[in-house]
């Protein structure tokens, strides 16, 4: 049977899929635009598991870390403030390899900034975030249904390669109702990229040592040598995710003389103007990058030299580095972006298609 | 021959790094005997601090985890509430638990965990070259208040155990010392009531622990002693605080 569509916001997408998931532990501190996400939490926890509400963001993820350490999938949500507390954390989650799922559900900034929604956390998400050399894998949906499979698939892919992996929406996406489907697993974005929903054997964990040898998590290697081959096995599992976890939506590629890059809501906006600009004969498509970390190569064909790029963003020239690391300085890229509460509209890429046409 | 005295189970047979006159070895001992004692090391999870502590998983044979520094309460508050069956402590510092983590002990506490702290109070940071801690006494000299604790300048010395104490969430907090085999014997009496509580649920348990630092304090390990007797414990009197 197939079951019915509920109309539900991005943040309560969120917070279903990870029940659906088997998350049973979180633990947040509240902060505007992801409220929901902990309140939804709150309430639909099962009995059987942890919810905490934290007295900060760095015990929240201090307690993700420990539950993760206990064995159990577990996960935090917070915005962009929160985030940057929840850093030191994170940092150790990656360096102690442990699995969790982060959610941003970004506003403006730098500071405080406002409430607003954003996309200025790219850099911070996609390059780690805190001290040391890792990375997340970072997910970025682009649409409710989509926030609620790919926090299901977070869980996953946070399992299997014990790495902690984050949800980066915006106010838009998290405050937004779409109807949602509340199926089990079933990634929609690039098709053969589906990992199986099955809880992989953690037994590394902490559950007292009786029948074993003691399990210690830490993330603190002293020994001469012990950091750099601890770094050196975090690098090979980074190169297996580069390899395998690369995942992004293409529209109308193929043909198209100017491609839009965008994620998330950004996404959703020029995909709006691509339509407008189809209709009247417009040769312009999109590539979405779903996965920003492992930020996608596969979309980008470098042998087409007629093809312009348009980068998109509510942030001032993030991803746009990632895009030109892509095309190798062989294709032109072209960048329009806003921040700080300013989202780009149709308009404003058709009239920057124009000019980007014009030029030869 | 009858053998008196041995090896518990909880210890491995390694040297520790510790320096000559160091309490962390006794504190470690202690704990480990109570875990034996309890026969809970099997299901025993201890959350090593960041400070001289950090390897203490190299020492102690039951599962363990290490916590950012300060954060020992949230991880320890999180892997309790995943596994109430087992038996869950924190060993922190004075910095760790006292300064950059005041803000997880008193919400730990405030919840009422169901654990166990041990919570080494030696006035100095030890790992980082005997810097000014919160609960430094006033006059005394540290490598950041060269003329000795201040009060103008550096504030008083912290009583977080007595100020736990107000808190409804907490069972049991007592301070003991190291400074002699009399009150070595009280402290791991302390210890043992406060893994006891949590093998019965009552919450939160503290021992604070006055614990020498030979090498920051500038003396030998026996005046070090002394002075834990005759200095130490005027400002941290010792005894049952809740």
């Amino acid at each position: 049977m197939v079951k019915a569509k509920i109309l539900i916001s991005g943040n309560e997408a969120i917070a279903q899929g990870a029940i659906q998931a088997g998350c049973s532990f979180y633990a947040g501190y509240p902060i505007t635009p992801q409220n929901e996400i902990i309140a939804y939490m709150a309430k639909q926890m099962p009995k059987k598991g942890v919810f905490i509400q934290a007295e900060s963001e760095l015990a929240a993820i201090n307690m993700v870390y420990g539950a993760s350490a206990a064995g159990v999938r577990a996960m935090t949500s917070s915005s962009s403030p929160g985030i940057s507390l929840k850093q030191e954390g994170i940092s150790y989650i990656a360096g102690a390899r442990l699995p969790a799922v982060i959610v941003n559900i970004m506003r403006g900034g730098p500071g405080l900034g406002n409430i607003a929604p954003a996309q200025s956390d790219y850099f911070q998400a996609t390059r780690g975030g805190g001290h040391g050399d890792y990375h997340l894998i970072v997910l970025a949906p682009g649409s409710v249904q989509e926030a609620y499979d790919l926090t299901q698939l977070s869980f996953d892919l946070a399992d299997k390669y014990r790495i902690p992996v984050m949800i980066l929406g915006d106010g838009i996406l998290g405050q937004m109702m779409e109807p949602v489907r509340l199926s089990v697993l079933g990634s929609r974005c690039s098709g053969k990229h589906q990992v199986p929903s099955t809880q992989h054997l953690k037994d590394w964990a902490l559950t007292g040592c009786k029948g074993r040898k003691p399990n210690i998590v830490k993330s603190f290697f002293l020994r001469e040598g012990a950091l750099e081959e601890a770094n050196l096995k975090l690098q090979r599992n980074y190169e297996i995710i580069r390899k395998k976890e690369e995942r992004f939506e293409c529209l109308f590629t193929s043909d198209a003389k100017v491609i839009l890059v965008a994620y998330g809501t950004m996404a959703r906006i020029a995909k709006s103007a691509i339509s407008q600009l189809r209709s009247a004969g417009k040769k312009v498509g999109l590539i979405r990058p779903v996965s920003l970390w492992p930020f996608p190569q596969k979309p980008f064909n470098l042998k087409n030299k007629n093809v312009k790029y348009l980068v998109l963003e509510m942030s001032y020239g993030q991803m746009l580095e990632d895009v030109k690391l892509a095309v190798c300085g062989r294709q032109r890229i072209e960048f329009l972006g806003r921040s700080g509460g300013g989202v780009p509209n149709e308009q404003q890429i058709i009239d920057k298609i124009r000019i980007i046409s014009e030029k030869s | 021959m009858e053998k008196t005295f041995k090896r518990c189970q909880s210890l491995y047979d390694v040297p520790t790094h510790y320096c000559p006159g160091c309490g962390h070895g006794i504190a470690h001992r202690l704990v480990a005997e109570v875990v034996d004692e309890l026969k809970i090391r099997e299901k025993t999870i201890g959350i090593a601090p960041v400070g001289c502590a950090v390897v203490a998983y190299d020492y102690w044979n039951f599962d363990c985890s290490e916590a950012a520094h300060g954060r020992a309460l949230a991880v320890a508050t999180a892997i309790k509430r995943v596994h109430p069956q087992n038996i869950v402590f924190t060993y922190q510092g004075d910095g760790d638990l006292a300064a950059i983590g005041t803000n997880e002990t008193i919400h730990a506490a405030n919840r009422g965990e169901n654990l166990s702290v041990v919570f080494i109070n030696n006035a100095v940071y030890g790992m980082t070259g005997g810097q000014l801690a919160p609960t430094t006494l006033l006059g005394q000299k540290t490598s950041t208040s060269i003329e000795g604790r201040e009060k103008k300048a550096h504030g008083f010395p912290l009583k977080i155990s007595e100020m736990l104490a107000l808190l409804p969430g907490v069972c049991y907090i007592e301070r003991v010392s190291l400074e002699s085999p009399v009150e070595v014997l009280k402290a791991k009496r302390a210890i043992k009531q406060a893994f006891e509580n949590q093998i019965n649920n009552l919450g939160f348990s503290l021992v604070e622990i006055l614990s020498p630092c030979p090498t920051y304090w500038g003396l030998t390990p026996k005046e070090s002693l002394d002075w834990i007797r005759d200095v130490m414990r005027k400002e941290f009197p010792l005894g049952r605080i809740k």
